[in-house]
């Protein structure tokens, strides 16, 4: 018998039975969904945060400072490092979060007091004025950056340069307003950023949170790190009081993470395919006993074993890659979805496709070749009495 | 040519032996018309299907045109049901879900003869039977003589050289089962051999032998016209 012919007959007694089909494929096309739109959305994260980590700019290194409240470093201290080991720019911040207000709107925001070289080492983009200067800090001006988020809620429009924004009871001039921004590690939208000697007066809080140092060159970053380093022990004494961090150990901590949950997601994908091949093995069974008379005939009147166990196999194969395909078109309208939702660039590749594919003609072949065989080794003479 | 040598089957039910067939030797020369009789339960069916091949005895030697049947692979034993044999059944079997013209057209795919080939047999078939304008009509469709003429023409699409017909005219009326014994008759003169089981006098009479079976033994054989 040809192949098509039998791939005719397999989609003949399908056809009869549509609900049953439908019923049986469901399993595999929610494995295939749920392959494809996991997959999808891991690898599209992945690219989005590595992207973002790395637009920081590979030679960042930064601080975080934790230690009590009675040991701590100034800002004249810290800025000392520029030109030692290694590094090139400085910067500090300090951040709480406080209420601000602009005539009667009022809205919760992160205030984060820095340095002027704040900007050049972590590459914020200005849509309007300026970035607080030096002398903005020296003199501790009451002039604030704010986020693309904070002026349309107090003004409604991004054009509001020159326009006052309260906080804690101190007005700050508005000198300039920072683009929309995407990233989702660090959020500058609903920032205010003031003079960092203005914050620390205006929170009374003498502390740093987080010192960013930028290495000279990207072979520089080892050196850098380690003059921090060195740098916050002999300061603050204790090395419990600051954790130095550089940008590819948080790529690194990233890609293990990420890397957990794909292999997390990826099983449970594979175990949803799985519980599909025995929906598809046990419908195949009921079908095998169903139709054990037509089997039967078919023998009667010639048809080989072969015949039988390529018409039953093609049924399962039929209904698992029918059910993958249909999967992988709903994956294509969930990562739509999920990318106005989530707002970023969801792609299924072609290995994705290729691997979901793949796993559902497989999860057909081996859970329908039982099945099959049985329905092929059934004796003529017995399967021709059934009723 | 089928020869049987002592062949016997023997089913258990349980702790009792039933012996089906007890020893049966048979000589069926090609092109013959044989009539099998017998009460019911007597080995008939048991018998026509070791013939067919759908079955194997558990003693004796069955040889099919020379070839010990015993030797044969499955493939080979599939290959002689679908070429060298018709099979008419008393329920007909005909595959629910498939027209007419399918059901004719299944043992010549496979076959793997090609579509034009195909198409053209079971038109020829279904032609002889007379049944070339209900070719669309789902078994379920047709009346009971019809489906058993839908049967003939599945069973005459491959050109077997035997015809092996259990009770083709126990669920018919006496006209259709009139026409059908017409029709293997026909066939029989065409030089295909006939075996075929029937309860009914008149069906027997109409074939040239007739071997009547007794507690699985052959009890007699007559020829046409009463000669042993
Ligand atoms: N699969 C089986 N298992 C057990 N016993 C069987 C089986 N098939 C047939 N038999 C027994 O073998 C004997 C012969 O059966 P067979 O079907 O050949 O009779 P038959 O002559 O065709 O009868 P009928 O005229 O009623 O069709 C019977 O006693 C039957 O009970
Ligand atoms: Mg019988």
């Amino acid at each position: 018998m040809k192949l098509s012919q039998a791939l005719k007959m397999a989609m003949m007694s399908l056809k009869g039975n549509k609900m049953r089909s439908f019923l049986t494929m469901l399993g595999i096309i929610i494995g295939v969904l749920a392959v494809t739109l996991l997959i999808s959305v891991v690898q599209g994260a992945t690219g989005e945060i590595t992207g973002q980590v790395e637009s920081l700019g590979s030679n960042l290194v930064f601080a975080q400072i934790t230690s009590p409240k009675t040991v701590y470093i100034t800002v004249d201290d810290v800025m000392k490092l520029e030109g030692m080991g290694g590094i090139d720019i400085v910067t500090a911040s300090k951040s709480g979060s406080s209420t601000v207000k602009a005539g009667t709107e009022n809205k919760s925001a992160t205030v984060e007091g820095v340095t002027a070289q704040y900007n050049q080492v972590m590459n914020l983009d200005l849509l309007y004025g300026r970035f607080l200067a030096p002398l903005d800090v020296e003199a501790k001006t009451n002039n604030a950056v704010i986020g693309y988020k904070v002026a349309k809620d107090l003004y409604g429009t991004t054009k509001c340069l020159g326009n006052s924004v309260n906080i804690k009871g101190r007005d700050f001039t508005v000198i300039g307003v920072l683009d929309e921004g995407d990233s989702m590690i660090s959020s500058t939208d609903s920032t205010v950023y003031i003079p960092l000697l203005t914050y620390q007066r205006l929170f009374n809080d003498k502390e740093l949170g987080a010192i960013y140092v930028s290495a000279e060159n990207a072979d520089a970053v080892d050196t850098a790190e380690t003059t921090l380093d060195e740098y916050l022990l002999k300061e603050l004494g204790d090395e419990d009081y600051f954790t130095v961090i550089n940008q590819s150990a948080i790529l690194d901590a990233m890609d293990q993470i990420l890397g957990v949950m794909t292999t997390l997601l990826a099983g449970i994908a594979a175990i949803s395919l799985l519980v599909g091949g025995i929906g598809i093995m046990n419908i195949m069974l009921v079908s095998v006993s169903e139709r054990t008379r037509e089997i039967g005939i078919r023998k009667a009147i010639g048809a080989q074993k072969s015949d039988i166990m390529i018409q039953f196999l093609i049924e399962s194969v039929v209904l698992s890659v029918a059910g993958g395909l249909i999967g992988i078109l709903l994956g294509l309208i969930g990562l739509q979805i999920f990318e106005q939702i989530m707002d970023i660039n969801l792609v299924l590749t072609w290995s994705t496709t290729a691997l979901a594919l793949g796993f559902s003609a497989g999860v057909g072949i081996v859970f329908g070749i039982g099945p099959a065989n049985k329905a092929a080794n059934l004796k003529p003479i017995d399967a021709l009495r059934y009723e | 040519m089928i020869e049987l040598t002592d062949i016997k089957k023997t089913y258990l039910m349980g702790e009792t032996e039933v012996h089906a067939l007890n020893g049966v030797s048979l000589v069926i020369p090609d092109g013959a018309f044989v009539a099998i009789i017998g009460p019911s339960g007597s080995g008939k069916s048991t018998l026509m299907n070791v013939i067919g091949c759908l079955d194997v005895a558990d003693e004796g030697t069955y040889k099919l045109d020379g070839q010990y049947v015993k030797d044969m692979t499955e493939r080979q034993l599939g290959t002689i049901r679908n070429q060298k044999i018709g099979f008419i059944f008393q329920q007909f079997n005909l595959l629910p879900k498939l027209t007419a013209y399918e059901n004719v057209e299944l043992p010549l795919i496979y076959q793997g003869l090609s579509h034009d080939e195909r198409k053209q047999r079971t038109i020829e078939s279904l032609t002889k039977v007379g049944l070339a304008d209900r070719m669309d009509h789902k078994p379920t469709e047709l009346s009971g003589g019809q489906q058993q003429r839908v049967a003939i023409a599945r069973a005459l699409a491959t050109h077997p050289t035997l015809i092996l017909a259990d009770e083709p005219t126990g669920n018919l009326d006496s006209q259709s089962g009139k026409e059908i014994m017409q029709m293997l008759k026909d066939l029989n003169a065409e030089g295909r051999g006939i075996v075929l089981i029937t309860h009914d006098t008149w069906v027997a009479s109409q074939a040239d032998e007739q071997v009547r079976i007794v507690d699985g033994q052959i009890e007699t054989k007559g020829r046409k016209g009463g000669a042993q």
